[in-house]
């Protein structure tokens, strides 16, 4: 039997909301064990840099410009320039290299 | 410049407004990331409206490309739920750590909303945010990332490859900045972060690299090495709760 595409949408937005909402709307009181605690703590750094690299070579038309966007990001990263300023900064580094590489 | 840690708004249009700010460079990535979306919700045979709902009531991106298999490949909608939750298993982290970063009795319908807004991005930007997080500052957030991310895809359904390619491309990265942007600023105050930084990336690279491991889907590696690399600085270094929001 064919579904049809509505009843598959909803059955997906149904779910990954679920996904999202149980532990935010379970866990409404403090954790106590300081390893869940600092585990948590951790968990930010340790997903954007799993996301970040390798991928971050393969976003873009060649690795070299992808490697020049993560240079100067992280440059403008380390000099505390915010997250616009750093977003910015790395797709002008992408841009002007592939104006000259590609 | 938003800098994270220094300053903190007052109030909630203060936290509402820097959301907003803060949402632009996340939206500019998603929107550039969506329009490759859109060309595969085509494919998969969704039309411009049906994948633009599904980004704006997904607002996932691995998700939707799995969900899109599913619906390419005809399956049952078990297989759907199924694929669903292994995909965005990830979220129920993210949702947990969140769970914990608000402030004792905040209310339930801000729970609710919040859990929308739970997509890597907006989850990071949230849970940098020093002290206890303000739910308006994600609603900002949100509410410049979710058109991005819908606009994109609709428009990739309908025109395709008409974005120059440069520009697509230099856009992409503008998501990675931001995590760079989140993730460095803390590595350079604290060594420790600063190593587990790098060891993430490391291990990373190694599971993108190794055969049979580079298999592993991308949502998976996530989860993989966030439960061990984030469980063995748990252990290596706990953290004191009263200093948390400091960093």
């Amino acid at each position: 039997m064919r579904v049809p595409n509505a009843l598959y949408l909803l059955i997906a937005a149904v779910t990954i909301y679920l996904v999202r909402a149980l532990p935010l709307t379970l866990i409404r009181t403090e954790i106590k064990s300081p390893f869940i605690r600092s585990f948590l703590y951790y968990v930010p750094y340790v997903t954007l840099s799993v996301m970040t690299f390798p991928a971050i070579l393969y976003a873009t038309g060649s690795v070299w410009s992808a490697a020049a966007g993560l240079a100067a990001a992280a440059a403008a990263a380390w000099f505390d320039r915010g997250l616009f300023g750093v977003a910015l900064t790395g797709c002008a580094a992408v841009f002007l290299s592939e104006l000259l590489l590609l | 410049m938003s800098d994270m840690g220094k300053t903190v708004p007052a109030g909630r249009r203060g936290w509402f407004m820097r959301g907003l700010r803060d949402g632009i460079p996340i939206s500019m990535g998603y929107f550039a990331v969506a329009f490759t979306l859109g060309i595969t919700a085509k494919n998969a045979g969704l039309s411009a409206l049906e994948s633009g709902v599904m980004s704006l009531t997904m607002l996932a991106s691995a998700g939707q490309y799995a969900a899109m298999t599913v619906i390419g490949a005809g399956s049952s909608p078990a297989v759907m739920i199924l694929t669903t939750i292994i995909v965005n298993l990830r979220y129920l982290l993210m949702s947990t750590a969140l769970s914990q970063k608000l402030k004792k009795g905040e209310k339930f319908i801000h729970r609710l909303l919040l859990a929308y807004c739970v997509t890597d991005e907006i989850f990071a930007v949230s849970a940098a945010v020093p002290g206890s997080l303000c739910p308006f500052y994600t609603y900002g957030v949100t509410l410049v990332a979710a058109p991005g991310w819908t606009a994109g895809t609709v428009l990739g359904v309908l025109v395709g490859t008409i974005l120059p390619v440069r520009a697509s491309n230099a856009m992409s990265v503008a998501l990675y900045g931001m995590f760079l942007a989140v993730v460095i600023p803390p590595a350079k105050r604290d060594r420790f972060i600063g190593g587990v930084v790098l060891c993430s990336m490391a291990a990373s690279a190694l599971f993108a690299a190794l055969p049979l491991v580079r298999e592993i889907s991308s949502g998976m590696r996530i989860i993989i090495l966030t439960l061990i690399i984030a469980s063995a600085a748990a252990l290596l270094r706990p953290v004191d709760p009263e200093k948390e929001g400091e960093q």
